[in-house]
């Protein structure tokens, strides 16, 4: 957020304003204000689903089929926290860890396992090297619906369907071209001298990636994490086809509430609350790193 | 998020690749590299498990799924490209088909407009990190929440669903809002009112000070207003006035044509006082059913309730039908992704030489020239990368589509992605098909993958 406009705010009214007279002025007053109401308006529209799903998640299914959730202006004393605790007393705890026991291994593997790729991408000399980055650079919009079949047969073959080491495998292979992508273009970035210092000393390329690369690559590193893990936390469909009832993660969980929306409303609002709480703390404490990340993975 | 913001990714090449010369990458130094850079050997040992994993679970599957599309659902029987025939000719699938070809369409256009306008407009502000921060968050969200939180907009209750309770209040400020659906009047020889046109008259012209009572009967429970209240019989009074109420006595007793006691009034409605044909003044009733015209000429009138009376009140749109449920999933995916245009867009725009800004503007060119003749000339490689991203994330898109749809609406909604799903595991289990589906997602797809080599060879050459 702050890398975008900053700078560019002011100018345009500035320098405009002063060779057009008053009546310009006044133009400009008006057509400001009229911005500011419009993106106040704006603002709104984006904030109130997600504010209307938190009240929703305070109150309960009779109160919520009887009236809308701005009522709750007038009533505030009809929120309670029965949702959440009836949630929590009903299993939802167990899925919310299995998220976590997917998410958490899913990003440590991605970014080891890309970040060992793309340096040897970046820094290493062998042959096929740029064909073999291209297949990376075409493997980035792959749909994962390609192998949710041929993957569900495997894992049946194997026995291991169902079980979280499965969907994290799953997660990790679809998670590498970007991350090999993202960390490459990082990585070629780094001084040669740095690591040619190193190489003339007779350091083994190992610890060059574990002692100069990786500390070096961190801010690419940062990026890359938070967007692994949001991606994994968020993610519904890998775990609908390779999770089942025991390793399921909190999306999948609450799908299979939503069949019976209205009277579900009560389970489906605190969980679906619950369930974007980190994405949305993670996003506020590093949204930094998140916007880089996603301009290196985008434009740049 | 299970959609990826890596689509076009090498579209643009990054800024440090390009200006840093001197410590440029491998590509334009293996030489001074060569010898000090280490044997084929240890590279292999980096890019083995990388490797494993791509073979394993995306390569792999890809030549899988090609083999496997050519056979039916049991997996024996070869039906060559029959499952490709089923995906062009079957009725749903064609309706699946036709939806994406509209979200391909529609999606990336307002994706990306209502990206730019908003990262246009924010360097107007003085809040901007705020309102970016506001726009953004959806990105953070699970699909899975955000379906679940448009499930709640869309609720086609007025009174529930924020989106129709904002369209019946901006529908009802400009138009008379209540409607009393297949209610009369109270009809028969005692009674003073008639019914006519579908509407209800009194049947002899009346004037002020004699108090005009418009029996009414029929009303249904549910379009009863909740702020009805009991209806009062006319007193005196100046002008012409009267009440208009419901002649029904709840529990029984009360006698027709009368004000009861427990009897309520039915607010809302538009009384005309008519004279020769022509409306001569307008009113409405009060809570308690009553009405008084205002500075209307002494004589006699006709009153009349016109027809828009009994018309059912307007109650929005229902969204989540078979209509409109494409178009509201549509709204959906726009909440979640405006943000991540906007914010790419305002880099984009951030870093547009003011130089040029400033020479148009002194040249005379209004702030609209400035925007048509070159802003948007400037930032056209940015708003490609958003649109072919959005592109790409339609034709994938799954999550919001199985959440928001209900499941009796889905076939209406469906979309390549989803179907696929269906097909082979929520219940359809014909993996042959499902297979051939995936593969027509990959080849949607494919044109975005080559451009993306296309593009990073060009740019790394």
């Amino acid at each position: 957020m702050t890398t975008a406009t900053a700078t560019a705010a002011p100018a345009g009214l500035q320098t405009g304003a002063p060779r057009r007279g008053l009546a310009g002025r006044i133009v400009d007053r008006v057509g400001s204000g009229v911005i500011q109401v419009l993106m106040v308006l704006l603002g709104l529209f984006w904030l109130v689903p997600t504010i209307g799903l938190f009240v929703v998640s305070l109150r309960t299914v009779d109160v919520n089929n009887a009236e809308g959730w701005w009522t709750v202006f007038t009533k505030p004393a009809e929120l309670t926290i029965k949702n959440y605790s009836d949630l929590l007393a009903s299993g939802f705890t167990s899925s919310f860890w299995n998220t976590v026991a997917i998410t958490v291994p899913t990003t440590v593997l991605v970014i080891g396992i890309a970040a060992m790729a793309a340096y040897a991408f970046a820094w290493m000399e062998f042959k096929g090297r740029d064909t073999l980055f291209l297949v990376v650079v075409g493997l980035l919009i792959v749909p994962i619906q390609i192998a949710l079949i041929p993957i569900a047969k495997m894992y049946g073959d194997m026995g291991i369907f169902g079980s979280i080491p499965g969907v994290v495998l799953f997660h990790t292979a679809f998670g590498l071209p970007f991350a090999i992508f993202l960390l490459r273009n990082f990585f070629v970035g780094i001084p040669a001298s740095l690591l040619e210092a190193a190489r003339m000393d007779g350091a083994p390329e190992w610890k060059i990636f574990v002692s100069v690369v990786f500390p070096l690559g961190k801010p690419a590193i940062a990026s890359l994490g938070i967007f692994q893990f949001l991606w994994v936390w968020n993610d519904m469909l890998i775990a609908l086809v390779f999770a089942n009832t025991e390793s399921q993660p909190m999306t999948k969980a609450l799908q299979s509430q939503m069949r019976q929306f209205g009277s579900n409303v009560d389970i489906l609002s605190s969980g679906a609350f619950l369930s974007l709480i980190v994405p949305l703390i993670l996003f506020f404490a590093f949204q930094r790193y998140f916007v880089q990340g996603m301009m290196a993975g985008s434009v740049k | 998020m299970t959609e990826r913001l890596d689509g076009p990714a090498p579209a643009v090449p990054r800024e440090e690749e390009t200006s840093r010369g001197g410590a440029a990458g491998p590509a334009d130094t293996p030489r001074t590299t060569r010898r000090l850079g280490p044997s084929p050997a240890v590279a292999i040992a980096f890019l083995l498990p990388a490797a494993v994993l791509l073979g394993v679970w995306v390569v792999y599957p890809i030549v899988y799924s090609l083999f496997r599309s050519l056979f039916d659902a049991s997996g024996k029987g070869f039906v060559g490209l029959g499952n490709y025939t089923t995906i062009f000719t079957d009725a749903g699938m064609l309706t699946t088909i036709r939806n994406n070809l509209i979200w391909v369409v529609v999606a990336p256009i307002v994706v990306t407009t209502l990206g730019l306008i908003f990262a246009v407009l924010t360097e107007r502000i003085r809040w901007a990190t705020a309102f970016k921060l506001i726009v953004f968050m959806p990105m953070a969200v699970s699909l899975m929440a955000a379906g679940v939180i448009f499930r709640l907009v869309y609720d086609e209750a007025p009174d529930r669903g924020v989106a129709n309770a904002i369209l019946t209040t901006v529908h009802d400020t400009f138009s008379s809002s209540q409607g009393y659906p297949e209610a009369r009047p109270r009809e028969g020889a005692q009674s003073a009112v008639a019914a006519q046109n579908g509407g209800v008259v009194t049947k002899q012209a009346v004037q002020a000070g004699q108090p005009v009572l418009v029996p009414i009967v029929g009303v249904k429970p549910a379009a009863m207003p909740k702020n009805a209240r009991p209806a009062k019989a006319p007193t005196g009074g100046g002008g012409l006035a009267g009440t208009v109420w419901f002649d029904f006595t709840p529990g029984g007793g009360g006698a027709p044509n009368q004000v009861d006691a427990g009897e309520k009034g039915l607010p809302g409605m538009t009384v005309e006082a008519v004279k020769d044909g022509q409306v001569a003044g307008t009113a409405t009733t009060a809570e308690d059913g009553s009405f008084r015209f205002e500075g209307l000429p002494a004589g006699s009138y006709v009153v009349r309730l016109p027809q828009s009376n009994f018309k059912a009140a307007y109650n929005g749109l229902t969204w989540l039908g078979p209509t409109l449920i494409t178009p509201a999933i549509i709204g959906a995916f726009v909440w979640v992704w405006a943000g991540f245009a906007m914010v790419l867009i305002a880099a984009g725009l951030a870093a547009i030489p003011r130089d040029a800004l400033e020479a148009a503007r002194i040249d005379g060119a209004t702030e609209w020239q400035v925007f048509r003749r070159i802003t948007v000339p400037l930032l056209s490689p940015v708003l490609l990368v958003v649109f072919v991203t959005m592109i790409i994330n339609t034709l994938k898109v799954f999550d919001l589509v199985f959440i928001i749809a209900p499941s009796s609406v889905q076939p209406e909604a469906n979309v390549v992605a989803l179907e696929m799903w269906r097909v082979a595991f929520g219940g359809g289990n014909n993996q042959g098909l499902g297979s051939a589906l995936a593969i027509f997602l990959l080849i949607l797809v494919l044109p975005f993958m080559i451009m993306n080599i296309r593009r990073f060879r060009r740019e790394n050459a």
